[in-house]
């Protein structure tokens, strides 16, 4: 009888751990409504084959270009690692985290996040980090931008961080509790709606226009990963017309890509090159592209990356395969969207109901 | 480093860890260490005030204490005749008593200057009818706990000259005594000569007392987070309007008010006695089961336990008992009023600590009501108790459990009733309470100014649930130790019941992200 | 004693003197009664209590509130 103390003690253990762990699921929001950026992060792992391409940034990268349309127009394969306000630390340590799994030939990085490098908003720092998984990586990025009220415990057991939702649970809980759905596209976030581009803030004048020596710091981080690992980096500006993008910001990016001999696309002072009509191709009334603004980028990038190294894939029989499943996703979701925005004139998902 | 955050749990279990690693003997060094330490995450420059504290009173104590064996040692080898040993004792009590007059003037003048500076000032502006704000306030920094570690010295330091403990050689062990982590920023107030024993002794590790700190822990974090905290912000807006919530509310509100200062200190009680235990260390209890009392004076004994007994061991008895008393007793007896001259230096006394008790409270004139309001019912209650005794010889029946439960929720209302004081604006009191007796109305519950509480049906389950769980405990209290009988039952039943706990406090707790870390009301005296 | 014994029942009929010994600890003899009892035992017993030894083993039988008079007689 002496085993059956320790026998029981393990097994209570293991019943409450279990209960815990569940508990814990069933209270993390799934992000499966209004707001479902929250899964970018995570359906990176998800992934099969590996890219060339690695896009990393925020909204400007996960709402601005269409892998599939780099796909198929040019065989390139890709995935863009961004999410809500991702800050810069957190590119770093996402291609960081990136590098664990694949060493891609060009990352592109998205210089918007260069102008704030401390979060604002606690839930976005939530929505990027939560679903990598645990490295170094991942609690160097915590760490790095964490906001003061945060607390690291609240990343290890995020059940102290969303307990209280306890009280405002919802079906979607349950019907994702083992999983989420998938939400995006290689990272691609699709919006088939259309607002037009209307007035925008004024912009505002600074007395300071650098920025903040962390953000370099970070850059520079960037850069040397990239060049430790082989990896040909490119720098872009996403063509969003607000936050604004002030000159004097361009001079200094400009300065820092000819110094380090680093390729700088502009693509807001290429809109017009680019063909992007901004009563057209963006659904927010400019800040973000929509599906259409994304696949006109999309088909302006695809050349600058094949010169950058990213090979044309399309005779390759397996990737093939999963790119065309790939597309048939892209595709019914952005059928449904438009019959849906052509009957109503918004997006039910994406919208609150009065 | 607030008792309900990660850090301090962190610090805790460093602390639980290290203090039986390391060899028994230096086991107080280390609790002493993890003290300054604690204190030192508030801003280590605040180390100072109970420094000074501790240093001046030891000093003080160990000087009593050498007159004490002084006159021992004149008695032994000069064999003085009884004329000459009064003589003696009398100058050596006199300067005992200068000895001990000087720290207690000391400590609680530091006390007084830091805490009613700003109280006094403001009332000079009142006074002299100037602008608010021509005197400007000092707004000194209050050190962590220092109502609390002041009191326990200065405690210590009248037992030393009462003779009721000997004087403390050793610097740092005091310093112990004063700073102990667990207790120092919101008490309970221990006595030297109860507290030494526990702190100096080596204790091993026991896994039973530890583990029954571990729940008391819990059951305190429950009170903390589950019930306090929930309702703390609805709490606060409804004291804090009184013309908008009036009527029934003011019930709601007293109530309420209630429930949050006991859940929140005796939470924090349960979780400073429950550290202290898994430590080895046994602290005095704060709270007894208060609401099961049958009058104020009754409660009052099991309520803030150890500050209560501190007014009554050393000012309630000596005040009453002082040649001051005595001589107005007896003037009243020459003027002829026999009746008050046998009660006269009790209610002097009463008075006396209930005014204390108020302004220790909070350096606020609602604080000061509340106080004497409370000393003014006990003593009407005890004019009574005569009237109250015959009723009960004449209809023994009121002997029953049903009297017994109505005296309960009586005295109950009573004393909630009685803390509007503090937070209802001076002058107001009576005319809220005139307004709940005469406008309130069940059906206001339901007129829309409770959903703007911010509570939604969530909130109400957890509060029940909460509610009958402490009725519960309270119950299963009354036949003694909870965690006993629940050491007593099978490993199962044991976990589910400690596991559930836990859940509700992890699911249901107020803390984290979202939430505003609210201090422990207590803590800020 | 009878003398300590009527003090005692004028101040709280209610309870067996002479048998009980927790008179405090059961809180027949509250803080008010104890001052009021250590105030008559002035008058009667001609002693004077000091607030010091108002302490629960002193009061909780009538045999320790004698003790404690004749200790402090002693004194005198």
């Amino acid at each position: 009888m002496r085993w059956k103390k320790p026998v029981c003690v393990l097994l209570l253990a293991a019943v409450g751990v279990t209960v815990i762990a569940g508990l814990q699921r069933l209270l993390m929001p799934k992000y499966m409504g209004q707001v479902v950026e929250g899964n970018l992060t995570s359906e990176y792992y998800e992934e099969t084959t590996p890219h060339d391409v690695v896009f990393l940034g925020n909204c400007e990268v996960y709402e601005n270009i269409s892998p599939i349309v780099l796909w198929r127009e040019f065989g390139i394969t890709s995935y863009i690692r961004g999410n809500a306000q991702q800050l810069i630390a957190q590119s770093y340590y996402i291609l960081e985290d990136t590098l664990k799994y694949e060493t891609p030939g060009v990352v592109v990085f998205n210089v918007s996040a260069m102008q704030q490098f401390d979060q604002n908003n606690e839930s976005y720092n939530r929505m990027t980090l939560d679903g990598m998984r645990w490295s170094a990586s991942k609690w160097n990025a915590i760490r790095a931008t964490m906001m003061e009220d945060e607390h690291m415990m609240e990343y290890i057991f995020p059940i102290l961080r969303f307990h209280s939702r306890f009280a405002e649970l919802e079906a979607d809980d349950l019907t994702y509790f083992m999983k989420s759905g998938k939400v995006a596209h290689n990272g691609y976030y699709l919006r088939a709606d259309i607002r037009p581009a209307g007035d925008l803030p004024v912009e505002r004048r600074r007395s300071d226009y650098s920025f903040d020596p962390r953000s370099w710091e970070y850059l520079e981080r960037i850069r040397a990963l990239c060049e430790n690992n082989g990896i040909q980096l490119i720098l872009m500006k996403a063509p969003s017309l607000y936050p604004a993008w002030y000159d004097q910001w361009e001079v200094q990016i400009e300065e820092y890509a000819s110094e380090h001999n680093l390729q700088y696309i502009n693509c807001l002072e290429a809109a017009d090159e680019i063909g992007i009509d901004f009563s057209q191709d963006t659904y927010d009334g400019g800040l973000h592209m929509n599906v259409y603004g994304a696949e006109k980028l999309s088909r302006y990038l695809g050349p600058f990356l094949l010169g950058a190294g990213a090979d044309d894939h399309r005779d390759d029989a397996e990737l093939a395969a999963v790119w065309a499943e790939k597309g048939l996703f892209y595709d019914s979701m952005k059928a449904q969207q438009e019959e849906e925005f052509a009957q109503f004139g918004y997006l039910k998902q994406f919208t609150t109901e009065e | 480093m607030s008792l309900v955050s990660y850090e301090f749990l962190a610090f805790f279990a460093a602390a639980a860890i290290l203090y039986y690693v390391v060899p028994k003997r230096v086991q107080w060094i280390l609790l002493l260490a993890v003290s300054f330490l604690f204190y030192a995450a508030g801003g280590a420059v605040y180390l100072l005030y109970p420094m000074i504290t501790a240093v001046s009173t030891w000093f003080l104590a160990l000087r009593i204490g050498r007159a004490d064996s002084a006159a021992q040692t004149y008695i032994q080898e000069q064999k003085p005749d009884k004329e000459q040993k009064k003589a003696y004792q009398a100058r050596i009590k006199k300067h005992k008593k200068r000895l001990m007059t000087a720290g207690i003037l000391l400590n609680f003048g530091i006390l007084a200057v830091l805490k009613y500076t700003d109280f006094l000032l403001g009332n000079l502006n009142v006074l002299f009818h100037l602008e608010e704000g021509a005197i400007p306030q000092i707004s000194w920094v209050l050190p962590l706990g220092i109502s609390y570690y002041t009191f326990q010295t200065m405690g210590y330091l009248i037992d030393v000259f009462r003779g009721r403990c000997r004087p403390e050689k050793n610097l740092f062990r005091f310093m112990l005594f004063v700073t102990y982590f667990p207790q120092m920023v919101s008490g309970p107030i221990s006595r030297f000569d109860q507290l030494k024993k526990e702190l100096f002794e080596e204790h091993s590790f026991d896994g039973t007392q530890f583990t029954f700190g571990l729940w008391r822990i819990l059951w305190g974090f429950f009170k903390k987070l589950v019930i306090a905290d929930r309702i703390a912000p609805a709490v606060a807006m409804i004291t804090a309007a009184p013309d908008v919530y009036d009527g029934i509310y003011v019930l709601v509100g007293m109530l309420g008010y209630t429930l949050q200062l006991y859940t929140d200190f005796s939470g924090c009680m349960d979780i400073v006695i429950g550290v202290s235990q898994c430590f080895g260390i046994r602290l005095p209890e704060n709270f007894q089961r208060p609401f099961g009392a049958k009058n104020l004076s009754e409660l009052w004994r099991r309520w803030h336990m150890t500050l209560t007994g501190w007014f009554r061991e050393y000012i309630f008895f000596p005040v009453s008992t002082s040649r001051f008393c005595r001589t107005v007793s007896r003037f009243a007896g020459k003027l002829g009023l026999h009746k008050v001259t046998k009660k006269l230096p009790v209610y002097i006394a009463n008075l006396i600590v209930w005014f204390v008790t108020g302004i220790w409270h909070g350096a606020a004139w609602g604080f000061i009501l509340w106080g004497l309001a409370n000393g003014i019912v006990m003593m009407v209650s005890q004019e009574f108790t005569e009237l109250y005794r015959a009723f009960h010889r004449r209809f023994p029946k009121t002997d029953g459990s049903v009297y017994g439960a109505l005296q309960k929720v009586r005295t109950g209302l009573l004393f909630s009733g009685l803390l509007m004081f503090q937070y209802y604006p001076f002058g107001t009191v009576f005319a809220m309470l005139g307004n709940l007796l005469a406008r309130g109305r069940l059906s206001q519950l339901f007129d829309g100014r409770f959903a703007e509480l911010g509570l939604a049906a969530a909130d109400f389950i957890v509060i029940a649930i909460g509610l009958v769980l402490m009725l519960l405990i309270g119950v299963l209290q009354e036949t003694g130790s909870v965690r006993q009988k629940l050491a007593a039952r099978p490993l199962v039943v044991r976990f589910t019941a400690v596991f559930l706990l836990f859940v509700m406090v992890l699911v249901a707790g107020c803390y984290g992200h979202g939430y505003d870390a609210s201090q422990f009301i207590y803590n800020q005296f | 004693m009878d003398e300590l014994l009527e003090i005692l029942n004028d101040i709280n009929p209610d309870a067996d003197y002479e048998t009980n010994d927790h008179l405090v600890d059961d809180e027949i003899l509250t803080s008010f009664e104890l001052v009021m009892l250590v105030t008559q035992i002035r008058d009667v017993f001609d002693v004077s209590i000091p607030s010091e030894d108002i302490i629960p083993e002193n009061f909780n039988s009538v045999e320790a509130m004698m003790s404690l008079i004749g200790r402090l007689k002693e004194d005198e």
